[in-house]
């Protein structure tokens, strides 16, 4: 019987039994759902005189916001950068794999490609919500090709682009839409970027900066124009020099304008950023650390020999290798195991390690007015965890899309 | 009238609660027989919600067919201030237990017309058959609800403008900003607890001993309204030893020795 009678018809589940992450804290109260969004119970209580239709015993675990990974590239053996016919395909396969991983939304991510391949790929997958099909999307992440040829790392040298024919022209040519596009890595040493930058930032879209030789001032240059994120900190670009710290300087730019935040991505896999590192970036601006897995084909693929693409890669526990190399060939940690290795290498907080996947890259996206927390009005899209951070069940509009089976 | 002194606020709490539990029980409500109960707001009574709530918790009691009065709500507060009576009440007891909205009744100091909003509220405690047992705190003046010194002792639910003691009081709720606490109220009147079968006062710490003495060794007077209770036929108060300090040595030796005959209205009740 629906136990609300002035706002709609829809049942009330009410979260019993659990701590939930709010005000950057874990308290000790009930969580209630209606109609997908978070409600406020004291408001039903008094406003309303309703009740929770269902409860859901939470056996004392904890609730998390939904994760949200803006960087990864695919997963269980889909590469989104295939241009495949049915790239939606591709990613629905991973939406729905990486329930288990606590991750509620994502920005499917592209690495440099020719253009054929943007045109063929970026209009295949539309913004959408998630639900039991599987995580949402967010809208893409196109890592290049407007980066540095010296630190472009894996994405393929003749791909690049500069911007020759002024800037946003040359993006849009690359492109071809923006309409499905998050996230923009590009490198801000590139001449004409700072218009891209600018043009990008007001259409809502992200710019991050990565895959770049940008000394610092350039970096802080690309700020003031509305860049806001860092790719892979530390990870394709300029090693921190206490002369010229570069992009990695931006943690403690005081050329930050006021109410501004940078924030920057970090794959806390315990491999492709030293524990050290990620202790130095932690302590320097931990307001501004969203954890990414910039995932490969490879992740969630058991360990032994896997043909993706040309390449045939070789799993051992958490690294990748090229068959036959030492060449590490990408990240293949799960965005649950990169809370828990975060937590555990800068001994933070169960909180920060939470938010840090949760409500940092919501804030990044300008989109925790409805994700990232768990605040009155916010999507119910949850993650369901233990005290050690295992992922037990993943919710998406107050539904389980995900439960952990015994 | 009684007075119970207990060693300190904890076993006071836990007793006013077990006390409740123990009238709600004997009286058997059921859907169409419900217990009204009236409630305060405050620091004092946090401890007995605790406990109500923990006995709620292990099955001993439920608040299905119990229906509730507050004593008092501030004007012009937003219900959603966490300073509100409607948050405390939510945020202390009502989410807690499984009592239903409807069941409750606290005044709204938003309503548009404030008078009839009071009146509306004594003619609800009449047709739910009036006040089974109603627990109140008191001020350090000895204050009844929002009924401060001088307040008529037969007065009913009403409009109250606070005295500046109280408006200072409270500043500390409010950022220490005297300009943020609410200058009026609503309050029932001394009258409308009056009318209650029973009362139920918890009085703790030092800073009330002189509102205790007031309340029970001292005559009934308009400028300590809580004394007004010595009138009434079925009156409990509940004390720590603090509050007694300015008790003669004789009233609190007199209540002590009672302490085994009162005990035993609180003892747990068999099943049957």
């Amino acid at each position: 019987m629906p136990s609300n009678r002035s706002v709609s018809d829809a049942p009330i589940t009410q979260f019993v039994n659990c701590r939930i992450l709010r005000d950057h804290k874990l308290q000790r109260e009930d969580l209630w759902v209606r109609e997908g969004r978070i409600l406020d119970p004291e408001k039903l209580f008094f406003d309303e005189q309703g009740y929770a239709d269902n409860r859901v015993d939470c056996e004392g675990n904890i609730i998390s916001p939904g994760f949200i990974d803006v960087q990864i590239n695919g997963g269980h053996g889909v590469d989104f950068s295939q241009a495949s016919e049915d790239v939606g395909r591709g990613v629905s396969i991973v939406a729905k794999k990486i329930l288990e991983d606590g991750v509620t939304s994502f920005c499917p991510t592209l690495v440099t490609s020719p253009y054929a391949v943007y045109h063929k790929v970026l209009p295949q997958v539309k913004v959408h919500n998630g639900g039991h099909h599987g995580a949402g999307v967010l809208g893409f992440h196109v890592e290049g090709p407007f980066i540095s040829v010296e630190k472009r790392g894996a994405h393929p040298e003749q791909y690049l682009r500069s911007f020759q024919s002024g800037g946003f022209e040359d993006l849009m040519e690359a492109y071809g839409s923006l309409d499905n596009v998050a996230m923009v890595t590009l490198a801000p040493e590139l001449a004409g970027s700072q218009s891209v930058v600018r043009e990008l930032c007001r259409r809502g879209i992200t710019v991050s900066l990565g895959h770049s030789v940008a000394n610092l001032s350039q970096a802080e240059d690309a700020v003031k124009h509305g860049a806001s994120f860092i790719t892979h900190l530390f990870n394709a670009m300029l090693p921190f020099h206490h002369r010229d710290p570069g992009i990695v300087g931006l943690l403690t730019s005081d050329q930050v304008p006021a109410g501004r935040r940078v924030f920057y991505g970090m794959i806390a896999d315990g491999i492709h950023t030293n524990p050290a590192a990620l202790r130095i970036a932690h302590r320097a601006h931990p307001s501004g650390l969203v954890l990414v897995t910039d995932a490969i084909a490879a992740m969630g693929l058991p360990p032994g020999r896997h043909t993706l693409g040309q390449q045939v890669i070789e799993i051992h526990g958490l690294h990748a290798h090229i068959a036959g190399t030492k060449t590490l060939s990408g990240s293949i940690a799960t965005m649950d195991m990169c809370v828990r290795h975060f937590k555990q290498a800068t001994g933070c907080s169960v909180e920060e390690a939470l938010e840090a996947a949760s409500l940092h890259p919501a804030q990044l996206l300008g989109i925790s007015h409805r994700k990232g927390n768990l605040d009155y009005g916010s999507d119910a899209d949850l993650t369901l965890c233990d005290d050690a951070l295992n992922i037990k069940a993943t919710y998406i509009s107050g539904e389980e899309v995900w439960r952990k089976q015994p | 009238m009684k007075l119970i002194i207990l060693n300190d606020y904890d076993l006071a709490s836990e007793w006013a609660a077990k006390y409740i539990r123990n009238r709600i029980l004997l009286f058997k409500p059921g859907p169409d027989r419900y217990f009204t109960l009236g409630l305060p707001t405050g620091s004092t009574p946090l401890g007995c919600y605790k406990k109500l709530i923990e006995y709620y918790k292990n099955g001993e009691i439920s608040f299905q067919f119990v229906k509730t009065f507050n004593m008092d709500e501030y004007v012009g507060l937003p219900q959603a201030h966490p300073e509100s009576y409607h948050s405390f009440m939510w945020n202390n007891f009502f989410k807690h237990v499984d009592i239903r909205a409807e069941n409750t009744h606290i005044l709204d100091g938003n309503a548009a017309d404030l008078k009839a909003e009071c009146d509306a509220f004594e003619e609800k405690i009449t047709a739910a058959g009036g006040i089974e047992l109603f627990v109140g705190g008191i001020g350090p003046d000895g204050h009844i609800a929002f009924n401060e010194p001088g307040s008529s002792l037969v007065s009913r639910t009403r409009v109250k403008t606070l005295a500046k003691d109280t408006i200072m009081a409270n500043a500390r709720f409010f950022d220490g900003d005297l300009t943020k606490v609410p200058t009026m109220a609503l309050t029932v009147g001394v009258g409308t607890v009056m009318d209650a079968k029973e009362v139920m006062i918890l009085i703790t710490g030092a800073h009330k001993a002189f509102a205790l003495y007031k309340a029970i060794e001292d005559g009934v007077n308009h400028m300590w309204t809580v004394s007004a209770f010595q009138q009434h036929p079925q009156t409990v108060f509940v004390c720590d030893e603090d509050a007694t300090l300015e008790l003669r040595v004789k009233t609190v030796k007199y209540f002590k020795g009672m302490m085994h005959v009162h005990n035993k209205l609180v003892e747990s009740l068999s099943v049957d």
